[in-house]
């Protein structure tokens, strides 16, 4: 178990972490999930004892650890480079942290094995890192990791100079590979889809912050806060300031929606109301689907989806369609929101629950 | 933050720190001490107060070398500077020319001070170096022993010849650390050769640049060896910098008191300047 | 602005090629039309930065010809070509403003000041960096200096083309969007001829109109985002684009049926005559998951978010399908294939189907 509690950094006059709380249970996997400056890459450093916390302290399993150095900490880390002993072998490469903890050599053979199997190094074993492609590469310094039988493994967007199809495939694997280990990981990256390949636990961050914390879904599908629901949607969450009021959302004191069943309840007054993209669509698919008019300003299509960009009044908002649609721009289009996963925000950016109903 | 000032790492830093103390601090303190007391040998030592100093900073003496030293810098920054770039700029960023050119640049740099000095002595002299003698066969009158000007172009000249390789060797770290993203973009744009210089090399030599500056600087601020060697300060006391004003009096004339108070103001001079450097071209580097 | 034409063009980096493995690229001969927006995809390696380098001047082609409207450009210098080009990594002139970083290249060809000043401000205006004009471009985040690199192309607006070498790499995915949709916009209205080089299936699929999938040095298949879905030509273009990427089914043919184990799935056509290595094709997308069809074994569901990603094995091969976001999968499972969605593949090379 590794708790954060409290903890902040401040660097010159900056607070790169403010006010961090977080429990990670060993055997799980946790995404940090948030822009780039957001405070990944600090908190990381803070997890692995090379930074230490301005205020706050750090446990493990109960004992305080703060000030202990990297070094005693038991952790290994995978970097965005691919970080590996260029004249070393694969093999040696992935041996090395067996050998700095003295294992006898059966030992050393055995691990070293093992993890090139996991990481689908075998025929390369006897190559130098540099002969190897992007992928390979970022798997030996993945095995290396596991190796080291570490109690938190930190990887900081470990896929993210990779391919796409990749990432994609070592993406798929990961989530194995880690369930084999029992160890705490800790995954940062900037995108959300990432995120949600990956499933375990995430955390959002913003500005230092971690807004949100719990299983992956959860968090994406039930938004606490605005900033919450903003990091976690790719493409961008579309969002729109409405009037409440009984049973329909006014914009400039004109009706333009009628209020969802299950946010009937909530008091009137000025919401953010949100939805994300694939739950708009053309035609009406769900009962109680929300139909809007909107303007078109450039459709993309990708084969099997088309994301439509739309103009609503002053927003921009985002549809992703499935199938292929080939609006022109300024075509002027009648759109649905899928009324179940319309979300509602306050003034001050908290969710109204009750928002989402997951089906 | 407590638990980190207990780690045992400071015992790592001890060994540094004695060393430090002994080789910079111990020898510090005694040039502090004698800058304030007087002695007349037999190890008698009498309190002097500030009067070394007074006497010093009012010496034409004293100002007359920190003059020509100040000279000396700039004149040698301005000849190595603008020189170490237009040659890094010219150096082959590829193939077998890299290495060839890297070992002759730093071949200059491999020979000591005195040996240099020794080199140039006998380089420059009329009556049997390469030098002095084909500047006399063409009708140059050159003599470094008899004329001020001579001996201080013989000393720039060996400066430059020294020291300049550090500049270009620094510059063209700076240079090939340029991404080849950057030349690309610009022949797109269709940037002349100049404006690459002025909008792309230079920006990014910026950080080499002054560290090289610094450290001509500072060195050639300090230089001792060379005019000692081929000049002695001379003719007249026209090539006396301040080190060789120092050593004169302490060495020559057993002045330890003067030439105590010398070193110091010397070694507060030095740090005020680089600092003075420093701040100035960290912050134009912040600017931008 | 120009069309781009590449005739026969190979280019192997080390002297003296011999095998085909010595070259980076194996005789590409294809037409950019003057005004398209063109993607170039593949994995890293395949010869799509060569072949934007060749186009932009900075590599020579060790064979072939490069035409612009016809026109032999091979011999010509990156500036002579007039083409704009935007980085993986921003360019720009830090010591400059963004003002003066996008008059660079026009000053540089020694326009007027005053046209310079109404073409600046123009382009400052399409990308968005009008209350940063005066702003040194030191300063500026990843997606401001890839607005000015596009910038610097914009203004000058008798490029005959752009090209973007991975231009969001060092993006955030939020403001991947944002310029994805700006870039697109653009293309619209001012009709560039523009090649952006990718690894990124999303990228260009969404940004181009017609998208070259390239591999190991070779064109594999040229065509719309939705050709490249429905009929992928070769299994390549099938596993790189989509994700997950197509399922590939070892089969045996008998008429228009094909039998994988005691499995039988009907075709929509029988194909003519075949010999070979026989693979089915078929899109996650276009397998139903439910209670009729063949029985498979779930091993895994993968909540993805907008959807789910079943993980599956059909007579011993895995297989994926994607169901809805507020989908289940029923007790004892079973797949039917969408007759639309099948493709047969004769040694990884795409059959017609009669009907």
């Amino acid at each position: 178990m590794l708790e954060l509690r409290n903890v902040t950094k401040r660097v010159g006059r900056v607070d790169h972490i403010r006010d961090v709380s977080l429990a990670l249970r060993p055997g799980t996997l946790n995404v940090l999930l948030g822009p780039t400056l957001s405070g990944k890459t600090s908190l990381m450093r803070l997890m692995a004892g090379l930074d230490q916390p301005t205020a706050g302290s750090i446990h493990v399993e109960g004992r305080d650890v703060t000030g202990v150095a990297v070094q005693k900490r038991n952790v290994a880390m995978v970097y965005q480079q691919f970080i590996n002993y260029p004249t070393l072998t694969v093999y040696e490469n992935i041996a090395s942290p067996l050998r700095v903890a003295r294992a006898d050599a059966a030992t050393i053979d055995r691990e070293v094995r093992r993890a090139a199997d996991l990481l689908r190094l075998g025929p390369y074993l006897e190559r130098t890192p540099l002969a190897l492609s992007g992928g390979q590469q970022q798997r030996t310094a993945l095995a290396r990791a596991i190796v080291k039988k570490a109690g938190l493994v930190l990887l900081d967007e470990p896929l993210a100079n990779l391919d796409y199809k990749l990432r994609e495939e070592l993406r798929e694997e990961l989530p194995r590979i880690f369930a084999q280990s029992g160890a705490i990981f800790v995954y940062a990256t900037t995108e959300p889809q990432e995120a949600l390949l990956l499933g375990g636990n995430t955390a959002t961050l913003s500005e230092g912050r971690i807004t949100q914390f719990g299983p992956t879904t959860e968090v994406f599908r039930r938004p606490l806060d605005l900033v919450t629901a903003r990091t976690f949607a790719d493409p961008p969450l579309n969002t729109i300031s409405l009037e409440k009021a009984g049973g329909a959302f006014l914009l400039d004191g004109a009706p333009v929606m009628p209020v969802p069943a299950h946010l009937a309840a909530v008091a009137d007054g000025t919401y953010t109301v949100a939805f994300q993209p694939h739950h708009l669509a053309l035609a009406a698919q769900t009962p109680g689907a929300i139909p809007i008019r909107a303007k078109v300003t450039v459709a993309e299509i990708t084969g099997s989806e088309t994301f439509v960009h739309l103009a609503f009044a002053d927003a921009r908002f985002v549809m992703l369609a499935p199938g292929i649609h080939d609006l022109e721009p300024d075509t002027a289009v009648v759109v649905h929101v899928d009324a179940r996963h319309l979300m509602m925000f306050d003034g001050a950016g908290r969710a109204v629950l009750p928002t989402l109903r997951a089906a | 933050m407590e638990k980190s000032w207990n780690n045992r790492a400071w015992f790592m830093v001890l060994p540094v720190l004695v060393l430090v103390a002994f080789s910079a601090v111990v020898p510090l303190m005694t040039v502090v001490n004698y800058s304030v007391q007087d002695t007349f040998g037999n190890n008698e030592f009498f309190w002097a107060g500030t009067e070394w100093f007074e006497e010093l900073l009012a010496s034409d003496r004293f100002w007359e070398a920190m003059g020509r030293n100040l000279v000396f810098s700039l004149v040698i920054l301005a000849i190595e500077v603008p020189l170490g770039i237009f040659i890094a700029l010219n150096m082959p960023r590829k193939g077998i020319g890299v290495s060839v050119c890297l070992v002759l640049m730093a071949l200059p740099l491999l020979v000591p001070w005195n040996v240099v000095g020794t080199i140039w002595q006998v380089f420059g002299r009329v009556d049997i170096g390469l030098l002095g003698h084909t500047l006399e066969a063409i009708g140059i009158d050159y003599n470094y022993v008899s004329d001020p000007i001579d001996a201080w172009i013989t000393v720039v000249l060996m400066d430059v010849w020294h020291w300049t390789s550090l500049v270009v060797l620094l510059c063209y770290a700076g240079l090939v650390s340029i991404p080849d993203a950057y030349y690309q973009a610009a022949r797109i744009d269709g940037a002349s050769r100049w404006a690459v210089f002025r909008y792309i090399q230079l920006p990014k030599m910026n950080r080499v640049l002054l560290i090289a500056v610094l450290l001509r600087f500072m060195d050639s601020f300090m230089i001792y060896t060379e005019p000692f060697v081929v000049t002695g300060g001379g003719p007249g006391n026209s090539t006396t910098f301040l080190s060789i004003d120092l050593v004169k009096m302490a060495v020559g004339q057993f002045d330890l008191g003067p030439a105590a108070a010398m070193s110091l103001v010397y070694f507060l001079i030095i740090l005020l300047l680089s600092w003075v450097f420093y701040t100035v071209m960290t912050n134009r580097g912040v600017e931008r | 602005m120009a069309a781009i034409g590449l005739e026969n063009i190979r280019h192997a980096y080390g002297p003296d090629p011999k095998r085909p493995a010595d070259y980076a690229l194996k005789s590409v001969h294809h037409t950019f039309e003057d005004g398209g927006a063109y993607a170039l995809l593949g994995p890293s390696g395949c010869g799509k930065t060569t072949l934007l380098n060749i186009m932009s001047g900075l590599v020579t082609p060790s064979s072939g010809r490069l035409l612009f409207d016809g026109r032999d450009v091979t011999g010509l210098s990156t500036e002579a070509r007039n083409i704009a080009q935007v980085f993986q990594f921003p360019v720009v002139y830090d010591t400059m403003t963004v003002y003066d970083n996008l008059a660079f290249p026009l000053r540089n060809r020694r326009l007027p000041e005053a046209e310079v000043d109404r073409r600046v401000r123009e382009t400052l205006a399409l990308i968005d960096l009008e209350d940063r004009a005066h702003r040194k471009a030191h300063g500026l985040t990843a997606d401001q200096k890839q607005k000015i690199s596009l910038g610097r192309g914009l203004v000058r607006n008798d490029v005959a083309a752009i090209l973007f070498d991975e231009p969001l790499t060092v993006i955030d995915p939020h403001m991947k969007w944002l310029l994805r949709s700006q870039l697109k916009l653009l293309h619209k209205r001012f009709g560039h001829t523009m090649v952006y080089v990718t690894h990124d299936q999303t990228e260009a699929l969404t940004f181009a109109d017609t998208v070259v999938v390239m591999y190991e040095g070779e064109i594999v298949q040229i065509g719309t985002p939705d050709e490249l879905f429905a009929r992928p030509k070769h299994t390549f273009v099938g596993y790189f684009i989509g994700s997950p990427g197509m399922n590939v089914l070892p089969v045996a043919l008998d008429g228009a049926r094909a039998r994988i184990g005691a499995a039988e799935i009907a075709l929509p056509g029988a194909p003519g005559p075949v010999e070979g290595r026989i693979e089915l094709g078929i899109r996650p997308e276009f397998v139903r998951v439910g209670r009729e069809g063949l029985p498979v074994a779930v091993s895994k569901v993968e909540d993805v978010g907008r959807h789910k990603v079943v993980r599956a094995t059909l007579e011993g091969r895995p297989i994926a399908a994607l169901i809805g976001e507020d989908e289940d999968v029923p007790a004892e499972p079973r797949v039917r294939f969408e007759p639309a969605g099948i493709n047969l593949y004769v040694d990884a090379w795409r059959v017609e189907l009669g009907s």
